[in-house]
């Protein structure tokens, strides 16, 4: 047999029929939904007369909209409480399951479901939302849907969609003392830009990769699609089954032995053929930040704001129209430039070691005067994990405001806004123009630039506070 | 359910020469919190339309006079970012029948297909020569001619082929609806969760 990649053998094994000279059926294993792009799905299959065909296999979670202060009172803004109660009325109708807002496995789609045991290796998973890449960490083709095909995975379990390229990155190395995987997957996408991989899915692999943990490589993959590829996977090996036996739903499963056996052929087979092949050197990754308003646009912290022509995009109308909206020009140094606020959080750094990452840097300190912190869990589990080890301590001591788990700042749906014109560090994964907030000026980072910025009231490099003794 | 068929287009045009032109852009997440599909063509390019006030913006294109129809003519990699359909439904809502570039983002594309949106893909270069053009005469007209996969200007002796799917190009001609089609294959999709079952 042919050698094939990962990528082809999940989709190969998925395919209901090839459609002649158009998309395959596409069998799904896992459906999530959440409160936004949902209702009109099921507004679809009513007018339809029909029904949900798995249900089972759809899990709901409400995570966009809803606010993070105060989860127990009704939601105040009455077209986000439509969309949620929405939610629950829809999936009651159908039998889905729902982890409505409060909820014991309530958080952002794309934290809960790993956690939770529901992505497993090898199976095709989607949501309609671009972040559902997140779950390629596990071995599966998991991409972001839009509403039409919500619609149509529930209708029918299936979607139409065509294969794409495949493109595999490799990164060898070791990542240095305070660099994260979000620092590295910030530099990967500032070499390709925000279009580079368009068409592709990407499968991420080499030794630098191995070394790191299930979450650090969630938060690579979670950000596939801000260089434009449709999702973006990683072979499972030791980790992920590591990972997996702390789950309570899967190390009780009789079949978990077996399970075990047969994802450990889920890898690419040596000689299979990728369309696109790329190699990055860990080593040479340095914390990084963005300084525009796509994800593409990043530099290292220390680094220097570039003009048109020597940055990577494709539009210099689009460069200029970014560093203004932003307040930057180029030639420019970020660091020292004071910082209004720092939200750690999202499906790209909401999970409990991102919390750790922060904590262990700002244990016993307190942030700048002037700065307004925001620590957002990913989920329920997550907070209450927080809360257990102490962290939640550490951070309130530090001034910082931690709050119930959702999206939050991430898009800035409820009212967690950051203010015209102010400048924020945000874990998250996109900082284009108003995404979190109108005239909000987003700055990307990893979790520990984060911290160093929460410290210090400003971009601060935080190897230089590692060096000095924090954490 | 049935869909309006997609045949010949002809319109003038509405230039918006950006490259990555995001979804958040198309329209802010504020303005998402409704559960229907329709009255999502008044926030389109919100935050670039009005300002923060809620006053028009007159230099943005939507807002002058000088440029009207259904086909937006874009820069690169229009559409990247979040999957929202909204950012669809608030280009169709707006009247828009087209969008033309060089480049679109994947999940963009797919939900423009699905509701009966053409993303029309030249190459750069023609994408140039055709933006400066509207931009100069706002009045040049532009025929997208689905069937036989061309679009001209006429008058300036133009014409482009641009790809789409066979399947999909069937679909917009016909009307067809998609979930129609998989509700058709419900045997086969039973058949395959039987084999594949443990
Ligand atoms: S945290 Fe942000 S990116 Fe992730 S699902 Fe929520 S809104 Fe989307």
């Amino acid at each position: 047999m042919e050698p094939r990649t990962l990528f082809d053998k999940v989709w190969d094994s998925h395919m209901v029929k090839s459609v002649e000279g158009g998309p395959d059926v596409l069998y799904i294993d896992r459906h999530y939904i959440h409160e936004v792009t949902s209702p009109q799905a099921f507004n679809g299959l009513r007018q339809r007369g029909i029904g949900v065909f798995r249900p089972e296999r759809t899990t709901a979670t409400a995570d966009h909209n809803i606010p993070t202060a105060d989860q127990h009172l009704p939601i105040r803004d009455t077209v986000s409480r439509a969309q949620v109660e929405a939610l629950a009325e829809n999936c009651k109708a159908n039998g889905i399951e729902h982890f409505g807002i409060g909820h014991p496995n309530n958080g952002i789609v794309h934290v809960t479901g790993p956690e939770l045991g529901y992505t497993l290796p090898g199976m095709t998973v989607v949501c309609g939302d671009s972040h559902t890449s997140t779950h390629g960490a596990f071995g599966t083709i998991a991409f972001g849907i839009g509403t039409s095909e919500v619609e149509m995975v529930l209708a029918t379990q299936c979607l139409l969609q065509a294969r794409p390229a495949r493109m595999r990155i490799t990164v060898n190395g070791s990542l240095r003392r305070g660099v994260t995987s979000k620092d590295l997957i910030l530099y990967i996408i500032s070499s390709l830009s925000t279009g580079g991989a368009t068409g592709y899915f990407v499968e991420y692999a080499g030794d630098a990769i191995a070394q790191l943990s299930m979450e650090a490589r969630m938060t690579v993959c979670n950000m596939s699609i801000e260089m434009g590829a449709r999702g973006g996977l990683i072979a499972p090996d030791e980790v992920t089954f590591g990972y997996l036996s702390g789950i309570p739903s899967f190390s009780s499963d009789p079949d978990a032995v077996r399970l075990l056996e047969k994802w450990f052929s889920l890898r690419t087979d040596p000689g299979a053929l990728f369309d696109k092949e790329l190699e990055f050197d860990a080593s040479a990754v340095p914390p990084m930040i963005t300084y525009g308003t796509n994800p593409g646009m990043g530099m290292a912290v220390d680094g220097t704001i570039p003009s048109e022509e020597e940055a990577v995009t494709d539009d210099s109308g689009s460069h200029r129209k970014s560093l203004d909206y932003m307040g930057f020009s180029p030639g420019m140094k970020l660091l020292g430039h004071p910082v209004d606020y720092v939200f750690l959080g999202s499906c790209t750094n909401g999970r409990i070691e991102d919390l750790r990452a922060f904590a262990g840097m700002v244990k016993g300190r307190k942030k700048a005067p002037g700065v307004t912190v925001l620590i957002v869990p990913g989920s329920q589990q997550v907070a209450r994990q927080a809360e257990k080890e102490g962290l939640a301590e550490i951070f309130s001591r530090a001034g910082f405001e931690m709050r119930q788990p959702g999206c939050s700042s991430c898009l800035a749906m409820n009212d967690d806004k950051i203010p015209p014109g102010k400048y924020a560090v945000s874990t998250s994964n996109r900082n284009f123009e108003g995404r979190q907030g109108p005239g909000a000026r987003t700055i990307l980072a990893g979790p520990l630039t984060a911290a160093a910025a929460a410290l210090t009231g400003m971009i601060t490099d935080p190897r230089e506070l590692i060096r000095n003794g924090y954490q | 359910m049935k869909r309006a068929k997609f045949t010949i287009l002809k319109s003038t045009c509405v230039p918006l020469p950006l490259a990555n032109i995001d979804t958040d852009q198309i329209i802010p997440a504020r303005f998402l919190s409704s559960i229907n599909r329709d009255g999502f063509g008044k926030n389109l390019f919100r935050d670039w339309r009005y300002d923060k006030k809620g006053n028009i913006i007159q230099e943005f294109v939507l807002n002058r006079p000088e440029y009207t129809g259904s086909i937006l003519v874009t820069g690169s990699n229009f559409g990247c970012g979040s999957s929202r359909e909204h950012a669809v439904w608030a280009i169709a809502d707006h009247g828009f029948r087209a969008v033309v570039s060089d480049s679109f983002a994947d999940i963009f594309a797919g939900n423009a297909l699905n509701n009966g949106l053409l993303p029309v893909v030249i190459p750069s270069e023609i994408l140039g020569k055709l933006t400066t053009m509207i931009i100069l005469k706002p009045e040049t007209i532009i025929t997208i001619d689905l069937e036989r996969q061309m679009l001209s200007v006429e008058k300036e002796g133009i014409s482009v082929p641009f790809p789409v799917n066979p399947f999909r190009k069937e679909c917009l001609l016909q009307g067809l609806d998609n979930i129609d089609y998989l509700l058709g294959m419900k045997e086969e999709i039973m058949a395959f969760e039987k084999r594949n079952s443990p």
